[in-house]
């Protein structure tokens, strides 16, 4: 077994390889079964009415004649769901998840859901909901974070007092909450600075993008069980979820994870589940729900739109003496937007005698934002990279050395309290340094940028088993969905404990029924605590193994080693017997105590956080304001790549989302407050002409906490991106760029100097 | 709803005449099934117009060439004479979206459609292009610039249906070009789209131009002073900006999630330039 102390340099045979991707063929095929791929007898079709207003009162939903048409078998409405009560796992306020899917007495952004019917056929449907009569009183609605703020703002919610203020306010606001983290005097720092950079910056909202729409099919049977198939990224939490708010039995409702056309974050709570559900039990058959793709945008989670003051300041040695930002993010229509994380992660790169950061968590009339991939860490890493870069330039320091002279180390203190245990930023920056790209020249009309990125990463509850086939492989189970190729790492890690070949181990992603609790996909937990999960459960198959072995040879089961895929007699027994591979030992198992398997059910912890430094290079067009990123380079901390091609993928993906919400992705919102871009057509992800082949270069300093030393890598690369662009632009053109996306007409108006 | 496949352009009118209530034509759909499923449109009658043999061909003669309505842009660019006489009205086309659209996807379809924002139809008014209108009382000809009345509106009467697009033929020296502006590098709509045709004596002198701008206005425009600040030069600086200032007075766009008025105004001035010399290289033999 591997000692956790001291990895870095160990060599492995499989960990570190780079197979073919187990489920590759499927999907390439078109066998692999997603969310909307499920068919069941009696089937019906569901579809949702949704709010044409941003804001307003419902005084009465009329059912009647949709329910009299032929084919219609359920109408349901928020009278059908209930507060919930016993998800105390989630971390998402029940109250708040049943008010969105659902709405109740007031539909609070355009595309909130009021209705929903389940019917023989879509058409049908689609006809019922054109049947159903909504009053509504259509109210003062606000969809700006800097208008919701603003003392004439119309409130959102009436009972709702800023918390965590002092003294408490004596009115209702838009504003949920204020926080505050830091250490050290900031006006004592900005006292010693000789050079301050301060600057409000924005950005717009941007959607995850998943290619697959929210799906999923419920069936509710007459003995009150029930089971639900579903595009997620954590099952056990829809199954937490949709049990809290129809009042049902965690043990009498089955979720399954199909597979995942994308989530980045968007599919860790619910939306349509709980409805498809509700129906279901209404008429008793089989209801499927999917999503069109503009309701994925009007009512699914994008990520908040922020509003960030920065001030930093520097010694003219280019020791940074003080650093404050104030951050507010809208979360929608409900409290919870990202702002804890936002807020913590904004200095967290940088190793700060004297730092300040307050966060204000703001409502306003949207969907209710969910996580995307790092959330909250891009807008708020996008302000301080920005100041960094300006002051840099006014020190004329290079930016990398900048960085170097005040990264984060192991022993730093960060802005949000812990110290960092051993990290790997000045690696990054370093190799940042050394790289082709960074000593390149560049071309008319360019301009360079560099960021560096952070994401804590996260342990949490998991499970996972191994079972020992009587042909001599092995099959992982895991209770946590593959969204970027976890299956495949599983398999490695797995191989490489047991000591056989990868071809013979697969993985599967359990049902809940099949598997204890395991915490959703997200936060970059799954290769990291899955994957531990996967090595001990592993390992306990080995013990009993050698078990085994050692009943056949007739010695004690301590005196049994297992090595290379091979139980070896040990100590005054070694070479007195043939060493036993798995294969032999699994044959046996019907004869020497039954089936051989290995579990493990822990709190994953010892994350290890990662962190990367991007290098962008853009090219405008002056007379359009077109932006071409020409070069981009991705450097980041792995601790260990389990499976390199999958670390570069997450690289290379992170690193083409940032550059999409960096020049064009935004949410549109019309001064009726209803959503204008709800489609690819006007949500403008980029397509594959839009990027460069982005290079990738993986660091690894070992994550001490983790048997084979991995950090989580999934969310770090889309933080640095606005950072890294907006430099790269500010420099092509000569003006600070501070608003997301730098779109062409706001690259236009800068090269205008408007 | 109704469906149905005519074979003959008669059959295909006095279907749609008699129609009381909403009918559409399908020649792609790349159109028509994007509204249907989106509950935009919901039509009683759809008219398939693939099956009338007559529509689904590219002829050439003498006077020119006549582009069936049922005509994919794919078609325009394996047509070699046509892709060799009218350049940029084939670029136009195959910009429209992605390899499989442009599979579907026609011209006339796109012009039909009548959006001001329509690629292939700022080059098709540069190029003169007149579309073949039949109804139950015969056939007309409507110049293409002169066909979107409105957004989403042509001059399409009840019953009457596209069958062609005309172009002319080419005398030599002659060629166009067509250009759009994108935030991103394709499967996009355009934010400004310009066409610009011109011809020119052996010396290299412009005798004829015409340009045609798209998204910057109501309707796809032609701008007969863009086109004649080229006319007679051998598109110098000065003809370029003067070109540039035409277009950009003619547009009269509006703020919306695709641009601002100041920022479409600008990029039309920079792409009537670019075009426009363009279209001249093309005309000269270079490119």
């Amino acid at each position: 077994m591997n000692k956790i102390d001291d990895i870095s340099g160990t060599e492995y045979k499989y960990v570190g390889s780079r197979p073919v991707r187990p489920d590759g063929l499927d999907k390439v095929t078109g066998k692999a079964q997603f969310g909307a791929d499920l068919y069941a007898p009696g089937m019906l079709f569901a579809k949702i009415l949704r709010s044409p207003h941003a804001h307003a009162r419902i005084l009465s939903i009329d059912t009647g004649k949709a329910e009299a048409l032929d084919g219609v078998k359920a109408v349901l409405t928020s009278t059908d769901l209930q507060p919930g009560e016993g998800a105390d796992d989630l971390e998402d306020d029940m109250d708040h998840v049943l008010e969105n899917v659902m709405a109740r007495g007031k539909a609070l952004y355009d595309g909130h859901a009021v209705a929903a019917v389940a019917a023989t056929s879509a058409s049908i449907a689609r006809k019922a909901l054109k049947l159903i009569d909504v009053e509504y009183e259509v109210l003062p609605h606000v969809t700006d974070i800097e208008k919701a703020i603003a003392p004439d703002a119309p409130v959102i919610r009436e009972d709702m007092y800023t918390q965590d203020m002092d003294p408490k306010p004596d009115k209702p606001s838009n504003i949920a909450r204020r926080m505050e983290i830091g250490h050290g005097d900031i006006e004592a720092g900005f006292e010693k600075a000789d050079f301050i950079f301060e600057r409000r910056f924005r950005t717009e909202a941007a959607h995850q993008g998943y290619i697959e729409p929210h799906a999923c099919l419920a069936d509710y049977r007459s003995d009150g069980h029930a089971e639900i198939w579903c595009c997620t990224q954590g099952h056990f939490m829809v199954r937490s979820a949709c049990a809290a708010l129809l009042g049902m039995e965690l043990s009498k409702l089955r979720v399954t994870a199909s597979e995942i056309g994308g989530g980045f974050g968007g599919k860790t709570t619910v939306f349509i589940e709980p409805v498809a559900l509700a129906l279901s039990r209404k008429c008793g058959r089989p209801v499927k729900l999917v999503m069109d793709r503009d309701e994925v945008f009007r009512a699914s989670g994008p990520t908040p739109s922020s509003v960030v003051d920065v001030k930093i300041g520097a010694n003219k040695d280019g020791v940074i003496t003080a650093g404050f930002a104030e951050l507010w993010f809208q979360g929608g229509a409900f409290p919870g937007s990202v702002i804890d994380l936002g807020t913590m992660c904004a200095f967290a790169c940088y190793d700060l005698e004297n730092v300040k950061a307050i966060g204000w968590d703001v409502v306003v009339n949207r969907p209710k934002s969910a996580a995307y991939r790092a959330p909250g860490a891009p807008m708020a890493a996008f302000a301080v990279e920005s100041g960094l870069d300006d002051l840099a330039e006014r020190i004329g320091i290079d930016p990398v050395d900048f960085r170097l002279k005040n990264a984060a180390e192991e022993g730093s203190t960060a802005a949000f309290g812990p110290k960092f245990r051993r990290i790997g930023l000045k690696e990054t920056l370093e190799a940042a340094k050394a790289s082709d790209h960074y000593n390149s020249p560049l071309g008319p009309n360019q301009g360079r940028g560099i960021a560096c990125g952070f994401w804590f990463n996260f342990g949490g509850t998991t499970s996972a088993s191994i079972k020992i086939e009587l042909d001599g492989t092995a099959m992982v189970t895991v209770g946590t969905p593959d969204i970027g190729g976890s299956r495949a790492s599983m398999c490695l890690m797995a191989a490489e404990t047991l000591g056989i070949p990868y071809e013979n181990v697969r993985c599967v992603i359990a049902d809940t029924s099949l598997l204890p609790y395991s915490a959703t996909t997200e936060g970059s937990r799954t290769t990291h605590s899955s994957g531990m999960a996967t090595v001990y459960a592993s390992e306990n198959a080995i013990k009993v193994m050698c078990g085994r072995a050692a009943k056949i040879w007739g010695i004690p089961e301590d005196a049994v080693d297992w090595k290379d895929g091979h139980a070896r007699p040990s100590g005054a027994n070694a070479g007195e017997f043939e060493p036993m591979s798995l294969a032999d030992i699994a044959k046996k198992a019907h004869e020497t105590g039954g089936a051989i398997a290995g579990h493990c059910e822990f709190e994953a912890g010892k994350v290890g956080q990662s962190f990367g430094t991007h290098i962008a290079d853009a090219e405008i067009d002056p007379e359009t304001g077109f932006t071409k990123i020409v070069r981009y380079t991705v450097i980041q901390d792995a601790g260990r790549a389990i499976h390199p091609s999958y670390v570069e993928g997450q690289y290379q993906g992170g690193a083409v989302q940032g550059i999409g919400w960096a020049l064009n992705e935004e949410y549109i919102y019309g001064e009726d407050g209803r959503l204008q871009n709800a489609g690819f057509l006007d949500y403008r992800m980029p397509v594959c002409s839009d990027v460069p082949m982005i290079e990738t270069e993986i660091v690894e300093v070992p994550n001490a906490g983790h048997p084979f030393g991995v950090r989580g890598v999934g969310e770090t690369p889309i933080v640095p991106p606005l950072g890294a662009i907006g430099n790269a632009l500010s420099h092509a053109i000569g003006t600070r760029m501070d608003t997301i996306p730098m779109s062409p007409p706001r690259v236009l108006e800068a090269v205008s100097g408007g | 709803m109704r469906y149905l496949a005519p074979a003959s352009v008669g059959e295909a009118v006095s279907a749609l005449a008699a129609e009381p209530g909403l009918s559409r034509i399908l020649a792609g759909g790349t159109d028509l099934l994007v509204q249907m499923k989106t509950g935009l449109a919901e039509p009683d009658l759809i008219v398939d117009i693939k099956k009338i043999s007559d529509l689904t061909e590219i002829r050439c003669d003498g006077s020119g060439f006549r582009i069936g309505a049922a005509v994919c842009g794919a078609q325009l660019a394996e047509h070699g004479e046509l892709a060799s006489a009218w350049p940029g009205v084939v670029e136009s086309v195959n910009l429209i979206g992605s390899t499989q659209i442009q599979g579907r996807a026609t011209p006339a379809g796109n012009l039909c459609n009548a959006s001001p924002a329509a690629d292939s139809v700022p080059a098709l008014i540069a190029a003169a292009a007149v579309a073949t209108v039949a109804g139950t009382g015969g056939t007309r000809e409507v110049a293409v610039e002169d066909f979107v009345t409105s957004p989403g509106r042509s001059v399409l009467e009840n019953g009457e249906i596209v069958v062609s697009l005309n172009l002319p033929a080419r005398p030599e020296n002659a060629s166009d070009a067509y250009e759009r502006f994108i935030p991103r590098t394709e499967m996009d709509i355009a934010v400004v789209g310009v066409g610009v045709s011109v011809e020119t004596d052996s010396d290299g002198r412009i005798t004829a131009a015409r340009v045609g701008l798209g998204a910057v206005a109501p309707t796809p425009l032609l701008v007969e002073d863009a086109g004649r600040a080229l006319v007679g030069t051998k598109l110098d600086d000065e003809a370029l900006e003067k070109c540039a200032a035409a277009a950009m007075e003619a547009c009269s766009p509006i703020n919306d999630k695709r641009g601002t008025i100041d920022f479409r105004i600008k990029v039309a001035g920079a792409l009537a330039k670019r075009v426009a010399a363009r279209a001249y290289r093309r005309a000269r033999g270079e490119q």
